[in-house]
């Protein structure tokens, strides 16, 4: 909030501006009169939310704001003001534990904060001033002030890289603590400004820098730099994200930099980044707040019934007030309508435990204390990352069990990401194997057309080929030892790094043929060929790659001066820009690497002549110099400068599966989840992964919806897409109805389908069209898709994998989706499902970090799922009941107490009874519950999937359990209070003729109330460790040795006296111990009598699945294929 | 957030020591016993409860009808009753006096206890209960003179602190009663004894007088008496020194409030006198009543009861009947379940769930 203000307060005067201007080391510059200096805020960072004086104010505020802790606040004043029958203190003490507790909590966390802020704001930092280094606080930075970072230092605020200690004019960042890549980067300085090496030089630079205003995108930044040199033409230079240094990433490898700050403190693009994740909710918590309306309902509707029956029992004058209880003058003077609603309000109190302000401490306490048992499982831990799951968020452990729709990435994700390179194609000869040359493939099986052509290429376009797989990256070599600038060869092995894990691959498998990349040094890349000799290039352009476009080249020039183009990119993206070249070989290989799951690449390349360079050269700098829709522009050069390609060859790069991707998945599918995969690889390539990870099969029958497809449909464009949905409709839903007879997702009766659709068909359908029909598309879409057991989206771009998820979240049954995915472009739908899991993969910690989940194989999700996500819906969902049935029970006898006490909210219990009773007597059990209960041992969670279904769509939670409890509250209240009424028709319960009062009956309630409760909880505990035992009985013990104690003394403090002896007086009568053992007898039978009868079937289940898994254990091995098959058909017919 | 800042933290190098504990607690694998409940395991629990609570029910049954208990009401609401013309007279102060004749069809043995008992009282009406001040009844001396705002309207009268304050002290039960027993005309009283009618704790520990004077009338001096009293707290009994003040018998046994409307409260013990002859013989009685208590304003009832006692305090029926359903309950479960358990469960008994 305050950051926000922050935000305003600076941006206010700049508003309607697009850009900044800076005047680096606040020089004015010729080129202006008048120097106008420019408002930017500090480079303070405020993360604290509270300051010392605002502290209890605030926090109050946010606390209350929540909706149970405000009514507890209400309760508390209604107590305060009226004058109600149970003192403040017995919903001000429990309140005030929670206020305070949470207040010392996020109080402690606040201040950590404050040091942290204070650490970072004050620590020194080293500014150029007047040609002088001088120490400064690091908030005291200004935008404009050249700063010198040393190496390991971290930056302080957003710098521009002026001028780094390296020759070449670069520094190497790792921005590990801002999105997670430990990798280092490479940045460049300006140019016309890398030659200032000391601080008087630097200090004597007289530069302006206009950029854009702050914004959050870490890896967007447009500005242009104005250097003013003598008596000259002032030089333009553009700037790009390669040039701005980061707050909070840190220098490596190099000495110092010089650098001018232009963005500060909170403009910072790291504090830009800390907005708030939108807080995700949970289908249970929507269920407790459903029933909290109902118990609000109750509790109101009782307080009504109590006040009505109050006043048609007071009409008559002896009952209203009998001579031996008259009025207070006050009691007499006030309006009869402010009586009734002070009645009210005393009902609502007496009855307010039924909705327990314990209730949240105990779930919130749950959930955060049972995440723990997600981050210390060893099975979730992977050696070879060294880390274990992640938690991100502890909200959401119950969803894990609610799963039933998973999307998938599949690089990364279903597969290694573990690029190797396989085989190539130069001009239309298939290479493969590189220990030889060549080698036909006889092991495998098809005898298709691709293991007939294999034959020798020209070497002439060997060469070419490799050294295009040599030049055209961006890879980077890994500096393990520097020494004077040069490499130190590593054991004769570079370690290469790159973003992309495919051209690690393809420099990788370039050297093993013997083109070895050596690095680059001052925009020349080095090439080791064949015999050894280092050919020397000169990287002219770069032209990156962006997922649009799909390719990517660079622009090199030979020492003979010979300037090539070397392009690669997918093949759908390649082939459209080629012109000549052995296409149609290249094309089959391609199709044929593609089918068996390998990722294909094509290369080509083309000549340009100087001239042709020269104009392509300004083109692009003109591109890159513009401030506004930079990327457009660049985009459109780029597509202007690849075309008239030569086709040299096509790589094929494997991507291994991850281990057991293929049992997740089947696990997953088995336990009832759909799973979706959602890729940005081609079709091909995800189909055969597919295969590979068993979603799809060869009995399913696949459907296709993609472009391809939907050209060769006749017809116009919308009405094709129209038609072949309709189509696929009419094939889906007609199967359907032959084999109606059979369950939607019975396994072996009906036909399964499989869908194929990719990401131009899908924005053909999402597309809104001109008379707006979307709507029918999507819908027809849906169908299909829920008629499908397998889904494969291909040519995904990051926006249309989370539209998918958003649209199959809001569909009428809104089902639970769960996204999976390791990269960046997988954070879009990770934060848009509800439950985002991020792979701690290789393509950074984007996906991790924006996670709810973050784990580090995709076979962790099984047990995250069946296991971790079962039992925590169990346990909360028990919880969530178990909760509303104590209280129910406690309160429900004080209801029926009203009629036997002329309704004047004369409490049942004791007020410290009152109290304590959700605090202390049977709060620990049900938490410890919660925190570990296995009502069915994890091994076979894991083992059987299909017991996930048991607890599909909120089953705990539904009306049916809630009645269930409910009743069994209601019974249980009943039991108390009349067991005890009945007791008292004689109130002499012991054998010296002395007579009990109205506490020990209410002592006997509320004895009986807690063996009950607690020994209910007995009964649900399926799962006795120690502690279990420890608590269960130390809380019946506590609260027996407690009502000892307390009524053991004469309390100083208290007005009244009144549970003095009674407890142990209630000892010393044999009727009281023979009623409250019959009572708690007769309150369990009813659920012990149902758990036996529901039981029976479960059990038989279970034990049959025994059965089966002892003979599945001789019978098959684990990983044979025809495992999951025999697995699906025994647990059918079982 | 506070961590982000500090980049260093996350820089990699803790990376090593991140694995899991292995640990049976942390890896959720701690021994533990699972128990299921089936057909099977509860069976034999619903036969022994039942073959337990059968027993205890019809001992407790037996032992209820064993007590004798003789219940007479005095109310005087109706005409043709004894005590109608003081009903129908009796205010506070005005003494009235009337007799009820009653027949004992059996001989009571063992102690005899007398109860007075009220009905549509609402002694547990919440502006009743709390309107007591205990620690004034403890005797402390700051609340004598000043007793809680929770006594209103009964705190203050004419200026004084009233001693004991509040409603439930004002309405203590004033009737007195004495029983005769007729043998041939003549009169023989019973003896009475009105010690150890109060929880001894109360009488001990939870009410006491102000301590200073032996003079209980000086102590109390500068207190008012409640007003529906005749007389100060300090001369409720005139025959016995040490029953008068807060420390009274009649006086704690009333101030515990009843739990329901209908209550009884103990009144006097007749102790046995020897063993050969019972405490009251089979005969004619008379119970001579000192009508002072109005109930006829609320329409309450007024009764006195004479009861014998056994272990498990006064009559009451119901917790043998409910011991003996709720064990046949539990017996019929039993064999209900078993017809189940042998029809359904017997394929299944031999594979177990493992731990």
């Amino acid at each position: 909030m305050f950051r926000c203000a922050v935000n305003r307060w600076c941006a206010g005067e700049e508003k309607r501006v697009d850009s900044r201007t800076i005047y680096v080391g606040h020089h004015p510059t010729p080129e202006i009169e008048a120097f106008l200096p420019q408002n930017f805020c500090d480079n303070r960072i405020v993360s604290s939310k509270y300051t010392y004086w605002n502290f209890i104010p605030k926090n109050l505020f946010e606390q209350f704001r929540r909706i149970a802790n405000f009514y507890f606040l209400i309760i508390f004043l209604v107590q305060v003001i009226v004058d109600t029958p149970t003192s403040p203190v017995t919903s001000g003490l429990p309140l005030f534990f929670v206020i305070i507790v949470t207040a010392i909590k996020q109080g402690y966390e606040d201040w950590l904060r404050h040091k942290a802020d204070h650490s970072v704001n004050k620590s020194p930092v080293y500014v150029v001033n007047g040609g002088k280094i001088v120490e400064k606080q690091s908030e005291k930075i200004q935008v404009g002030d050249i700063v010198c970072v040393k190496e390991d230092e971290t930056f302080p605020c957003d710098l521009i890289l002026l001028s780094s200690s390296r020759e070449d004019g670069t520094c190497y960042v790792t921005t590990a603590s801002l999105d997670g890549e430990s990798s280092q980067k490479t940045y460049f300085t300006v140019p016309d400004t890398s030659a200032f090496r000391t601080e008087m030089e630097v200090d004597s630079l007289s530069a302006t820098i206009e950029c854009e205003q702050p914004q959050p995108d870490l890896y967007k930044f447009v500005g242009r730099i104005h250097v003013f040199s003598d008596k000259q033409e002032p030089v333009a230079r553009s700037l790009g994200p390669e040039n701005l240094l980061l707050r909070g990433a840190t220098l490596k490898n190099t000495d110092k930099i010089y650098g001018v700050a232009i963005y500060t403190g909170m403009e910072t693009k790291m504090a830009l980044n800390y907005q708030g994740k939108s807080q995700k909710r949970s289908v249970v918590e929507k269920s407790i707040n459903v029933f909290l309306i109902v118990y609000l309902c109750i509790l109101v509707s009782k307080s009504l019934i109590g006040t009505m029956l109050k006043y048609i029992w007071q009409s008559d004058p002896a009952n209203d007030e009998p001579w031996y209880s008259s009025k207070t003058g006050k009691e007499k003077n006030i309006n009869q309508l402010v009586k009734m609603f002070i009645d009210f309000l005393s009902y609502m109190v007496l009855f307010n435990f039924i909705i327990p302000v314990s209730m949240y401490v105990t779930v919130e306490m749950q959930k955060f204390l049972g995440s723990y048992f997600i981050t210390w499982d060893k099975d979730m831990y992977d050696e070879h990352l060294g880390e274990g799951a992640l938690v991100n968020t502890s909200d959401l452990n119950e969803e894990l069990g609610q799963i039933q729709y998973v999307f998938t990435d599949k690089t990364g994700t279903l597969t290694e990401n573990n690029m190797e390179f396989i085989e190539c194609c130069i001009d239309g000869f298939k290479y493969k194997n590189f220990v030889d040359s060549c080698v036909v493939d006889g092991i495998s099986s098809n005898d298709g057309p691709c293991s007939s052509i294999c034959g020798m290429a020209g070497k002439e376009k060997e060469e070419l080929f490799l050294r295009a797989l040599c030049l055209c990256h961006t890879v980077q070599v890994k500096e393990e030892d520097k020494v004077d600038g040069l490499l130190k060869q590593h054991g004769g092995s570079y370690t290469y790094i790159s973003s992309s894990p495919d051209e690690v691959a393809l420099v990788q498998g370039a050297k093993t043929l013997g083109f070895t990349f050596q690095g680059m040094e001052n925009n020349r890349m080095k090439i080791q060929n064949r015999e050894t000799e280092i050919e020397i290039y000169e990287l002219l352009q770069i032209l990156s790659f962006d997922p649009v476009r799909r390719r990517m080249s660079v622009i090199v020039k030979e020492n003979s001066g010979r300037i090539f183009l070397f392009c690669k990119g997918a093949d759908s993206s390649i082939f459209p820009k080629v012109n000549t070249g052995k296409q149609e070989e290249i094309r089959l290989h391609v199709e044929c690497s593609a089918v068996d799951g390998l990722r294909t690449l094509c290369v080509a390349y083309k000549e340009l002549t100087q001239d042709e360079y020269d104009q392509i050269s300004t083109q692009l700098q003109e591109a890159k110099m513009a401030l506004k829709d930079r990327d457009k522009k660049l985009a459109d050069v780029y597509d202007k400068i690849e075309i008239d390609l030569h086709l040299i060859g096509a790589t094929a790069v494997e991507d291994k599966l991850q281990e057991q991707a293929a049992e997740t998945v089947e696990a997953l599918r088995s336990a009832g989840m759909s799973v979706w995969v959602l890729t940005g690889d081609k079709m091909e390539t995800a189909m055969a992964t597919c295969y590979a990870c068993r979603l799809f099969h060869t009995n399913m029958k696949l459907l296709e919806l993609t472009t391809k497809n939907i050209q060769e449909f006749k017809a116009r464009n919308e009405a094709k897409v129209h038609e072949l949905l309709l189509e696929l409709h009419k094939v889906v839903v007609q199967d359907k109805k032959y084999s109606s007879v059979s369950q939607l997702r019975s396994w072996s009766t009906t036909q399964e389908f499989g869908l194929i659709i990719d990401g131009a068909a899908l924005s053909l359908i999402m597309k809104p069209t001109q008379d707006g029909s979307t709507g029918n598309y999507k819908d027809l879409l849906l169908q299909i898709c829920q008629r499908c057991t397998a889904i494969l989206c291909c040519r995904m771009a990051p926006l249309q994998k989370a539209q998918i998820v958003k649209m199959v979240k809001n569909t009428k049954e809104h089902p639970i989706t769960l996204a999976i995915g390791d990269g960046a472009n997988d954070v879009s739908m990770v934060l848009e499902a509800h439950v985002g899991i991020g792979l701690k993969g290789k393509e950074g910690r984007q996906a991790a970090r924006n996670s709810d989940y973050a784990i580090p194989k995709f076979k962790h999700l099984q047990k995250l799922l069946l296991a971790h996500g079962h039992l925590y819906y169990i346990r909360i969902a028990h919880l969530v009941q178990y909760f509303f049935y104590k209280n129910l029970c406690f309160i429900f006898p004080q209801f029926l107490y009203q009629f036997y006490c002329g309704f004047s909210q004369q409490p049942l219990y004791d007020a410290t009874y009152l109290t304590f009773y959700n605090i202390c007597f049977t709060s620990l059990p049900i938490l410890l519950y919660g925190l570990l209960e296995q009502h069915i041992s994890i091994e076979m969670l894991k083992k059987d999937p299909s017991l996930y279904r048991n607890i599909a769509n909120n089953a705990l939670l539904q009306w049916k359990p809630f009645l269930y409890w409910t009743f069994l509250g209601l019974f249980n209240g009943l039991v108390f209070f009349f067991g005890a009424y009945f007791l008292y028709d004689n109130s002499t319960l012991t054998d010296n003729g002395q007579v009990y009062g109205n506490w020990t009956f209410g002592t006997i309630v509320f004895t009986v109330l807690v063996f009950t409760v607690n020994l209910k909880l007995v009964l649900d505990t399926q799962y006795w460790t120690w502690i279990n035992h420890f608590v269960i009985w130390g809380s019946l013990a506590f609260f027996v040795i407690f009502s000892f104690f307390w009524g053991g003394i004469i309390w100083p403090f208290l007005k009244q006296q009144r549970m003095y002896f009674v407890f142990a007086q209630m000892l010393t009568s044999v009727s009281a111990w023979l009623t409250i053992i019959l009572l708690i007898t007769v309150s369990l039978m009813p659920d012990v009598m149902v758990k036996v009868l529901s039981k029976h079937p479960d059990k038989g289940r279970l034990q049959k699945y025994l059965v089966y898994n002892k003979a599945a254990d001789t019978v098959s091995t684990p990983r044979s294929p025809v495992e999951p098959l025999l697995a699906r058909s025994f647990s059918i017919e079982s | 957030m506070a961590t982000n800042y500090s980049a260093k933290d996350d820089d990699g190098d803790q990376q090593k020591s991140r694995k899991p504990d292995n640990t049976a607690f942390k890896q959720q694998r701690l021994p533990a016993w699972q128990p299921i409940l089936t057909a099977g395991t509860v069976l034999p629990a619903f036969f022994i409860i039942g073959l337990i609570f059968i027993p205890i029910g019809i001992g407790l049954f037996v032992t209820s009808n064993n007590i004798k208990e003789f219940e007479i009401d005095y109310t005087g609401i109706e005409p043709y009753s004894p005590c109608h013309s003081c009903a129908m007279n009796s205010t506070w102060n005005t003494t009235c006096t009337c007799e009820v004749h009653f027949q004992l069809d059996q001989p009571f043995e063992g102690n005899v206890f007398m109860y007075y008992g009220l009905s549509n009282f609402y002694q547990n009406h919440r502006r009743y209960v709390k309107s007591r001040d205990d620690s004034q009844l403890n005797g402390d001396k700051a609340s004598l003179k000043d007793p809680s705002k929770e006594c209103e309207p009964y705190r203050m009268s004419d200026g004084l602190p009233i001693a004991p304050c509040g409603a439930i002290a004002n309405s203590l039960f004033n009737d007195t009663l004495i029983l005769y027993y007729i043998d041939n005309g003549t009169q023989f009283k019973i003896p009475l004894t009105k010690k150890g009618i109060a929880w001894w704790t109360d009488k001990n520990v939870k009410f006491r007088n102000p301590t200073g004077d032996s003079n209980l009338s000086t102590i109390f001096k500068g207190t008012a008496k409640p007003v529906n009293w005749p007389k100060p707290v300090y001369e409720l009994d005139p025959t016995d020194k040490d029953n008068n003040g807060f420390i009274n018998e009649d006086f704690i046994v009333w101030m515990r409030t009843a739990a329901l409307p209908t209550f009884r409260k103990l009144y006097r013990l007749i102790e046995k006198k020897d063993v050969l002859t019972p405490t009251l013989q089979q005969g004619n009685y008379t119970l001579q009543i000192t009508y002072n208590y109005p109930v006829r304003s609320f329409d309450g009832r007024k009764r006195m009861i004479l009861s014998t006692i056994s272990w498990m305090g006064g009559k009451n029926p119901f917790l043998g009947i409910a011991y003996i359903t709720v064990g046949s309950i539990c017996f019929f479960l039993g064999v209900v379940l078993l017809i189940i358990h042998h029809k359904y469960g017997s394929r299944n008994t031999s594979a177990d769930i493992p731990n």
